[in-house]
């Protein structure tokens, strides 16, 4: 193939491929730690505009590839390309087209949020002329104008969060990355930050590459990767990936269960008896609804559709729950967040 | 092969640069950065007087009465540039902390991740704490007064030239330090362990010639040495001094037997300076 001879490292997209083509694109992309091998060559790509999440339990190999994806850290094997770029080959060209928030703090609680802004305004060049209209225009964003002349350091953890996305995204970058951008906030704070986060894309079509254990955010994106033992198991929309571990369950609470279920039966449907209630499989639940009540051929006291969710998915794949580990990965990582805020 | 990827035009994949006018916006900002957070911290700022002015009016008249005066030139006056180039050593060695704060803090990665080259943070680092370091010490000469030294518009500007110099050299030996430790209080116990010794063998405090062999050889080796004596000789140049204040209270450093010129030491200072800037660069964190 004459790919071969003018690419010899492989696939990667053109160095002037600026404008259109894929935001994200990588090919059996890997990373090994002496022994460990922390990412298994994952290929995936992300498409202009997307919101795509990585969900994982904690270890899964998530930061490892946003790392390598940011130039951060050096593939071990494969090849990937952000905006067009080689993470390995030009890793300059691709610093300056990503927008990155890490796990951990990176501002400066000594300057105002408005230095903060203006400090990363110079670093990744955005011209004189206009890092005023910028710094103005993120702030509006991330809901922060008033703020603009306190100092960090009187800023809650969301606060801050939220100006590190506005940070993120104030050199206008191609994607960007959010390396589990609600860990250790509040129920509230982290509804503040999605807002943020989904404004953003409406309003600046942001291509968003994100990293999350939590199953709710994972519903957010428009693409969500599962992510375990450094392997992808799963691609696919939200609901794509629902519907492939399975049908809907509709419960319904009947006068007289065994003769609801004898009826139900007859009628072809697929009926499990539980203690209190039926549960029958179909493939759309609520359009399932009014059959089921004509089939059940008694008085129908409630009913009640269950989609499968995320947590289904993740654990079809892997065999496991995400939950039991996050629960205590967020308390750590919030007390991480307090002590690093003195 | 994969089928559908964008495929590349042929030939090695060329990476960005970064023009040299970013570089210098760059070094400007990181400059600014530092000056905003001395400047805000007014502890910072009266603190890194108050032990130079001790040292001048305690270790100075306590000293004077001992020493003596020759042809009306007595320690006190001796010491005042010292004391000058001791307060810019120490702001300019601590301001290096900042490189250990941002590390612990986070805001190292800001820096590290940012499309801009190392040799600007670190030259904006150094800079910043350069000039913090160049006004501080410019400040003490308001005190010549109180000690009886004249000083001529001349010779503040070849103060603060001289200082300047100075500040870069030490605060890129700091940077260079800083990069190499990892927690705060590692970076607090390694200065005091290396600030007075500098301080002490650099000639600020004591008249270098007629030293044992073993502290002369220390007082040679220490970069400040070569820094301390053309700032001294600049002072000095600005007062009346008789022959024998001059042959008492000298302001000039032997090298190999040969007395150094200004000039030879001012050269000498900006080879250690550019070995300091170099070191600090190569030192200063990859993004892990």
């Amino acid at each position: 193939m004459t790919t071969a001879k003018t690419a010899p490292r492989g696939p990667v997209a053109r160095a002037s491929g600026d404008g259109a083509g894929l935001a994200v694109e990588t090919v059996s992309l890997s990373k090994r730690f002496g022994e460990m091998h922390a990412v298994k060559g994952i290929s995936f790509s992300i498409g202009r505009g997307e919101v795509f999440a990585f969900l994982g339990p904690n270890g899964a190999g998530k930061t490892t590839t946003v790392r390598m994806l940011c130039t951060l850290t050096r593939p071990s094997g494969g090849h990937a390309a952000v905006a067009g770029f080689d993470v390995a080959r030009q890793p300059e060209a691709v610093r300056r087209r990503i927008g990155l928030v890490f796990q951990e703090q990176t501002l400066d609680d000594r300057l105002t949020a408005e230095q903060n802004l203006r400090f990363h305004a110079v670093l990744y060049h955005v011209p004189r002329a206009e890092v005023k209209a910028r710094i103005d225009r993120v702030l509006r964003l991330v809901a922060l104008e008033d703020r603009r002349h306190d100092l960090v350091s009187t800023f809650s953890g969301g606060m801050a969060r939220r100006l590190e996305i506005a940070r993120g995204m104030l050199h206008t970058p191609v994607v960007l990355f959010l390396d589990e951008p609600t860990v250790g906030l509040d129920p509230q704070t982290r509804a503040l930050v999605w807002e943020d986060v989904l404004r953003l894309r409406r309003e600046e079509q942001m291509t968003i590459f994100l990293t999350t254990h939590y199953m709710d955010e994972a519903e957010y994106a428009d693409r969500v990767a599962i992510i375990d033992h450094g392997q992808i198991v799963a691609t696919g929309t939200p609901d794509e990936l629902k519907h492939q571990v399975g049908a809907d369950t509709v419960e319904l609470v009947t006068v007289d269960d065994a003769a609801a279920a004898a009826h139900l039966d007859a009628a072809g449907f697929r009926v499990r008896r539980g203690e209190e209630q039926l549960a029958i499989s179909a493939e759309d639940g609520e359009a399932a609804v009014p059959r089921l009540i004509e089939a059940a051929g008694v008085r129908v006291r409630s009913v009640d559709v269950h989609h499968p969710t995320l947590d289904d998915v993740f654990l079809h794949y892997t065999g496991r729950q995400i939950r039991d580990e996050h629960a205590e990965r967020a308390q750590s990582a919030m007390a991480r967040a307090r002590t690093a805020r003195r | 092969m994969t089928a559908t990827v964008l495929q590349l035009p042929g030939g090695p994949l060329a990476d960005e640069r970064v023009s040299l006018g970013e570089e210098l916006r760059t070094v400007g900002m990181v400059w600014e950065r530092e000056a905003i957070r001395f400047f805000r911290t007014k502890a910072r700022v009266v603190s890194s007087f108050v032990q130079p002015v001790l040292f001048l009016f305690v270790l100075g008249y306590g000293m004077s009465t001992l020493v003596g005066e020759t042809a009306g030139f007595d320690f006190k006056k001796f010491l005042f540039p010292g004391i000058v180039a001791m307060t810019v050593m120490s702001t300019a060695l601590s301001s290096a902390i900042s490189i250990v704060w941002d590390r612990e803090f986070g805001f190292l990665r800001e820096m590290l991740v940012a499309p801009v080259s190392r040799t600007s943070i670190v030259s904006g680092k150094t800079l910043g704490g350069a000039s913090i370091a160049t006004v501080q010490g410019t400040i003490m000469l308001a005190l010549a007064p109180a000690i009886g030294v004249r000083l001529t518009w001349l010779a503040v500007l070849e103060v603060i030239g001289l200082e300047l110099l100075m500040a870069v050299t030490v605060t890129a030996f700091g940077v260079f330090v800083a990069s190499h430790v990892q927690r705060m209080e590692g970076f607090s116990a390694v200065m005091q362990l290396l600030l007075f010794p500098m301080l002490f063998l650099s000639g600020a405090l004591f008249p270098l010639n007629g030293l044992p062999g073993w502290l002369t050889v220390l007082t040679r080796v220490n970069p400040l040495t070569y820094a301390v004596a053309p700032l001294r000789s600049v002072v000095f140049a600005a007062q009346h001094m008789p022959p024998a204040a001059a042959a008492k209270f000298s302001s000039t450093v032997t090298l190999f037997g040969a007395t150094l010129s200004n000039a030879a030491c001012i050269g000498i200072t900006c080879g250690f300076a550019v070995l300091f800037l170099a070191l600090a660069v190569a030192g200063f964190g990859q993004p892990d």
